[in-house]
């Protein structure tokens, strides 16, 4: 009697031993177990890593732009600070010079006008000088010559003097004939 | 029957044949004990739990469980070539089963989804490829444990989800069902959710490798008897043809074994969703 030729109304439709099914069963729950306990937790933990990592990337990614992007703007900021130092020194360069020079040009100024001053004063002196010693050597003379035309000795300085005066004041009248 | 027998027709000899249509019956892997009381026969224990057919079911569990190790063992973030295979197939069952037929709560489900397909799918290919030769869910006692599973999960989530009752109000009325109808409706949702589901999953997967081990053998024995045994040449042709088809057919059992596993785990899902979906 095979199998095919029915063991019972059912034939091929109930199980040639009920250890088929138990076993069926058995098994199944067996690999259930392992499949739970093991593997789908593996694999769902590698495609969280995986899933996380991607995440990551992308992340680190936008970071290391955007620090790209501060060193530049950093860079270009002090390019144009850098610039304008530059161009400020080269303008204090210009404005000191022109200082100097004015300065130059002014001390040159100072320095010949006074030496110009220090000329004139000097020949006024020399000229006051020669006028006082010309006075003293011609009232002597002149003094002199009196007393040797006069024969007399003019002792009396008051009236010596003002005659000598006198006289000095006569030549003051008529200088283009001294 | 007393012809004798012939080495290509074990199906004629008294023996318990063992291959042909024999295959379909479990042998036990170390001689039988058993014996004969009027009409009703004795097994020892070795012959019910000690057959070809529980060992094969063992093998093929014992490798399922050693490709899921195997495969999540050492994984990393950039997959190995080893690790191919196994992350493929479990992203199919993973994205393209569970979670879409699932929804959201899908991630529970998973070991379940995962474990059944691999299951059955080993003892499908076992049909086609050597040392066993024969699909295990052939026999239908395994192919009955698996939907008694599935129905056992599929009304239990619905039961912790939403109540006995709430989950018997869910799968007997329909929304929108006229009261008038209710009669004729309640009866026939009790007999399509919670008998025909389970009749109708375990007896798909058996009647389809049942069948399409039947017809390997008609291809294979009957191409030998008529190549080795029958006279006339046409025969042997016809014979010679046959044997050629059988490669076409063991092809074609490669597809239904794979798409039977699917579609035991397509539904699964399905019955599972319809269990606990808001709106059905």
């Amino acid at each position: 009697m095979t199998l095919l030729e029915g063991t019972g109304p059912l034939g091929p439709l109930l199980p040639e031993h009920p250890s088929e099914f138990i076993v069926g069963i058995v098994l199944f729950l067996i690999i259930l177990a392992v499949v739970t306990k093991k593997v789908v937790p593996t694999f769902e933990a590698t495609y969280a890593a995986r899933a996380d990592a991607i995440r990551g990337g992308i992340e680190r990614a936008d970071k290391a732009q955007a620090e790209a992007q501060a060193a530049l703007e950093q860079y270009r900021h002090q390019l144009s600070e850098a610039k304008d130092e530059a161009s400020k020194i080269r303008e204090d360069a210009k404005n000191s010079a022109a200082q100097v020079q004015a300065e130059m040009r002014a001390t040159a100024a100072a320095e010949a006008s006074r030496i110009v001053h220090a000329g004139h004063a000097q020949v006024d002196a020399e000229r006051a000088a020669a006028r006082e010693s010309l006075r003293r050597d011609v009232g002597g003379l002149a003094t002199t010559l009196a007393e040797k035309i006069v024969g007399e000795a003019l002792t009396d300085d008051a009236r010596t003097q003002r005659t000598i005066d006198r006289f000095i004041a006569d030549l003051d009248a008529a200088p283009q004939q001294v | 029957m007393t012809a004798p027998a012939t080495p290509f027709l074990p199906l004629e000899g008294n023996e318990p044949p063992t291959f042909g249509i024999g295959s379909f019956e479990s042998r036990p892997l170390v001689p039988s004990t058993a014996w004969l009381e009027g009409d009703t026969a004795h097994y020892s224990w070795t012959d019910v739990w000690f057959t070809n057919h529980i060992a094969q079911a063992v093998i093929g569990a014992i490798l399922v469980i050693a490709f899921w190790l195997w495969m999540s063992h050492g994984q990393k973030i950039v997959p190995t070539k080893r690790h191919f295979i196994g992350e493929y197939l479990y992203d199919m069952l993973r994205n393209s089963v569970a979670r879409d037929i699932l929804g959201h709560d899908y991630k529970a489900y998973l070991p379940y989804v995962v474990s059944i397909f691999s299951f059955v799918f080993i003892n499908n290919l076992f049909g086609q490829f050597f040392v066993f030769m024969f699909p295990t869910f052939s026999k239908i006692g395994f192919a009955w444990g698996l939907a008694i599973l599935t129905w056992l999960l599929y009304n239990g989530v619905g039961i912790k989800k939403w109540g006995l009752l709430g989950y018997l109000k869910r799968m007997t009325i329909p929304q929108g069902v006229p009261v008038a109808l209710l009669p004729m409706i309640i009866p026939l949702e009790i007999l399509s959710n919670f008998i025909v589901r389970p009749v109708t999953l375990g007896l798909r997967l058996f009647a389809n490798l049942f069948a399409g081990h039947l017809v390997i053998l008609v291809f294979v024995l009957g191409g030998t008897w008529l190549m080795f045994v029958s006279e006339p040449v046409i025969n042997k042709v016809a014979g010679a043809l046959a044997m050629l088809l059988a490669f076409a057919i063991f092809a074609l059992e490669l597809l239904v074994g794979a798409l039977q596993a699917y579609i035991f785990t397509v539904l699964t899902c399905q019955y599972v969703s319809s269990a606990i979906a808001e709106e059905h």
